[in-house]
């Protein structure tokens, strides 16, 4: 009986949400995304590259002053994260919601942005699927199987013919090695071997050890950024799998540019695939660059893909405001979004009209040392890279 | 195959002196005073900051940060049982659970606002690094390091616990502690050096694992496991029991996942309830 009160009320809240969009004078924008916990960088890297938008760009855009509302998951929490976009839309009456680093969080939102119409910017969660489950959704990160594709395309054409795979065993691993596999099967490689290891994992000298046994030209590799992948890297060195000829291809968050320098020396040489590197020579990334370290405290650390992906959450949702006048309206809003084309810090992008993801250009990095400091540097690259989860 | 076999039980018998080195502190303070202390890691969490800082901020070299971890976690593990943990002695096995995971909680809050959420960078001096070759294996150097390392903490401990006026002191405090008492030892001094050392060598641990654990605020949560592992298989009382337990999880562990990748991961976990079975109080317990 409560629930059925309260379900009543939240549709009735959400009916009079378009009156209220209409009276305010400000545009809120309800950030969730975690901010504590083992997550905590997601959500920092997240806000801080919003916060460099809005340096760089001013608060105030069609008029109206720009105001972020942050709530914090604490890490993967769907029904938390589903509350919080509750209240944010019924009671702080926000105009669009961002943020969203993990995939369960994300498709948990997804009905309730279907039902009140609000427009909600993935600002990281990488799974294909996320943009399907509500017309409201687009997403201004990327996905794993568009990286892991044009890594697999690339090796073939460098003359990789032989990959042994090592993936975490949780959801965006199987996704990586799957669509990895694939794209190399059909171009005519051969996978000589592959191997799950757990996401709770500190001693990667069996999994090592394997590839070393099985003489592959390249393995490819898909862990969480941080301890997992430094982990892998120190064994991977300390074995002399690199010695043995033994080259190492992975997508880009192994490598992340907010980590890099903890995971040190070890790193040198790496290729990896990706579609953002804060060593990009642009000038777009130079002002990105800029507005990051004016607007954030320096403990906020060096700026990655995710903020990055922050800043151009912030510049779909001033386009729109812009577009709109400020009078924000759900399906108005996602028409303006669909087909929008910008030259963001990490190159050309456009929103795909089609699956509301976005299209983008996959770099081939190389870990070297710039000035002194460690960079993935961008040597070749992939334009115009569709999710390849939606053909 | 044979030298892969060799190689395989080598990496087995690193990886178990590593859960020794971070578990070896647990087993004093748990396995000897009876205190069940999740915020274990904390103390190796402090030790290994305390390295990192040094290195990165003084240019400390490495193997000269190690002692300042163990007493910087030590004087911390003293400072806490004073104020906290001493009132808790005798209180019930889910109080000083509840008390010591709050600690934990409290710690990695603290850790995270002042050095933030990301993982410390840190690396090894260059004599550390990479692989010897001997009789046709590659050694990591690291690993055969870590293995000495276990020896020495090992033959000290034993000597310490078994052989001094200290060790004694100790063991009778935890028999009886009235008794002891009487007898004329002083009983809180015994304890709050017993637990400082538990700190210590959980400091000492921090410092040493951070090139294969990393670091990070949340270490102490995430190992978690590991400590307890290594301690309720080994049993309460000795330093030869997380020793043994620690070496057979190792060997294992690794084995299984070089072996068998598919179930590698669960290995160690079904270990530890085939052994708890057989050895319900741990296989050197002394306490049924």
């Amino acid at each position: 009986m409560i629930k059925l009160i309260g379900r009543t009320l939240v549709a009735g809240a959400f009916a009079a949400l378009s009156f209220a969009a209409l009276a305010q004078d400000t545009i809120k924008v309800g950030v969730i995304a975690a901010f504590s916990g083992p997550f905590a960088d997601y959500g920092s890297q997240i806000e801080a590259g919003m916060k460099a938008y809005m340096k760089q760009h001013g608060d105030t855009v069609a008029g109206k002053k720009v105001e972020l509302i942050t709530r914090d998951t604490k890490g993967p929490a769907p029904e938390t994260a589903k509350r919080f976009a509750q209240e944010l839309i019924t009671r702080d009456h926000v105009q669009f919601l961002a943020g969203f680093g993990l995939t369960p969080n994300a498709m948990a939102v997804a009905p309730v942005v279907s039902e009140a119409k609000v427009p909600m910017v993935i600002s990281n969660a990488a799974t294909s699927s996320i943009t399907t489950k509500s017309p409201y959704i687009t997403r201004v990160s990327m996905t794993i199987p568009q990286i892991a594709e044009p890594l697999a395309q690339w090796a073939l054409k460098n003359g990789i013919k032989q990959v042994y795979t090592v993936v975490a065993d949780y959801g965006p691993g199987i996704d990586a090695e799957t669509q990895f596999t694939k794209t190399f099967k059909e171009g005519g490689g051969q996978i000589v071997g592959s191997v799950r290891t757990p996401l709770q994992n500190p001693d990667f000298s069996a999994a090592t050890q394997r590839v070393k046994d099985a003489k592959p030209q390249a393995v490819f590799v898909f862990l969480p950024a941080g301890q997992q992948g430094i982990s892998f890297m120190k064994s991977f060195n300390e074995r002399g799998l690199a010695d043995a000829g033994i080259k190492l291809i992975a997508t880009g968050d192994i490598t992340d540019d907010h980590v890099l320098e903890a995971m040190g020396e070890p790193t040198l040489g790496m290729i990896t695939a990706f579609h953002y590197s804060s060593a990009h020579k642009s000038p777009e990334n130079e002002a990105f660059l800029k507005a990051y370290a004016a607007a954030n405290d320096p403990k906020v650390g060096a700026p990655n893909f995710m903020a990055a992906a922050g800043y151009d959450t912030m510049h779909v949702i001033y386009e729109v405001a812009k577009k709109l006048n400020g009078n924000i309206d759900g399906d108005k809003a996602m028409a303006a979004i669909k087909g929008m084309k910008w030259t963001s810090p990490r190159g050309p992008v456009e929103i795909d009209p089609e699956t509301r993801d976005i299209d983008q250009t996959v770099y081939i990095r190389k870990v070297e040392k710039v000035n002194g400091k460690l960079a993935n540097v961008e040597f070749d690259k992939i334009p115009d890279v569709k999710d390849p989860g939606k053909k | 195959m044979i030298g892969n076999a060799i190689g395989v039980l080598f990496d087995g018998v690193a990886y178990g002196s590593l859960l020794f080195i971070i578990a070896v502190g647990l087993s004093v303070t748990l396995g000897l005073m009876n205190f069940v202390n999740l915020a274990h890691g904390t103390f190796a969490m402090i030790g290994g900051y305390v390295c990192v800082v040094l290195m990165s901020n003084a240019g400390v070299p490495f193997l000269a940060t190690l002692p300042v971890a163990f007493v910087a976690a030590a004087l911390a593990g003293l400072v806490l049982e004073r104020l906290l943990y001493q009132r808790l002695y005798k209180a019930s096995p889910l109080d000083q659970v509840l008390f010591s995971i709050g600690l934990v909680f409290m710690s990695i809050a603290i850790f995270t606002y002042y050095f933030g959420a990301s993982q410390q960078p840190v690396s090894l001096p260059s004599y550390l690094r990479g692989q010897v070759h001997v009789a046709g294996l590659d050694l990591g150097i690291y690993r055969l390091f870590l293995i000495a390392i276990v020896a020495l903490l090992t033959f000290a401990l034993q000597y310490l616990l078994d052989r001094t006026r200290f060790g004694s002191q100790v063991r009778a405090s935890v028999d009886n502690a009235t008794a002891a008492a009487g007898l004329g030892i002083n009983v809180n001094r015994v304890f709050a050096l017993t637990f400082a050392l538990g700190s210590g060598l959980a400091g000492l641990g921090g410092g040493l694992g951070i090139d294969v654990l990393g670091l990070d605020p949340t270490f102490p949560l995430k190992y978690m496991v590991y400590f307890l592992l290594v301690v309720a298989v080994g049993g309460s009382g000795t330093i030869k029991g997380p020793l043994v337990a620690a070496l057979i999880l190792g060997i294992f562990d690794v084995s299984g996942k070089y072996y068998f990748p598919q179930i590698g991961g669960f290995v160690i976990y079904a270990l530890m309830v085939v052994l708890l079975i057989i050895f319900p109080a741990g296989l050197y317990g002394r306490r049924a």
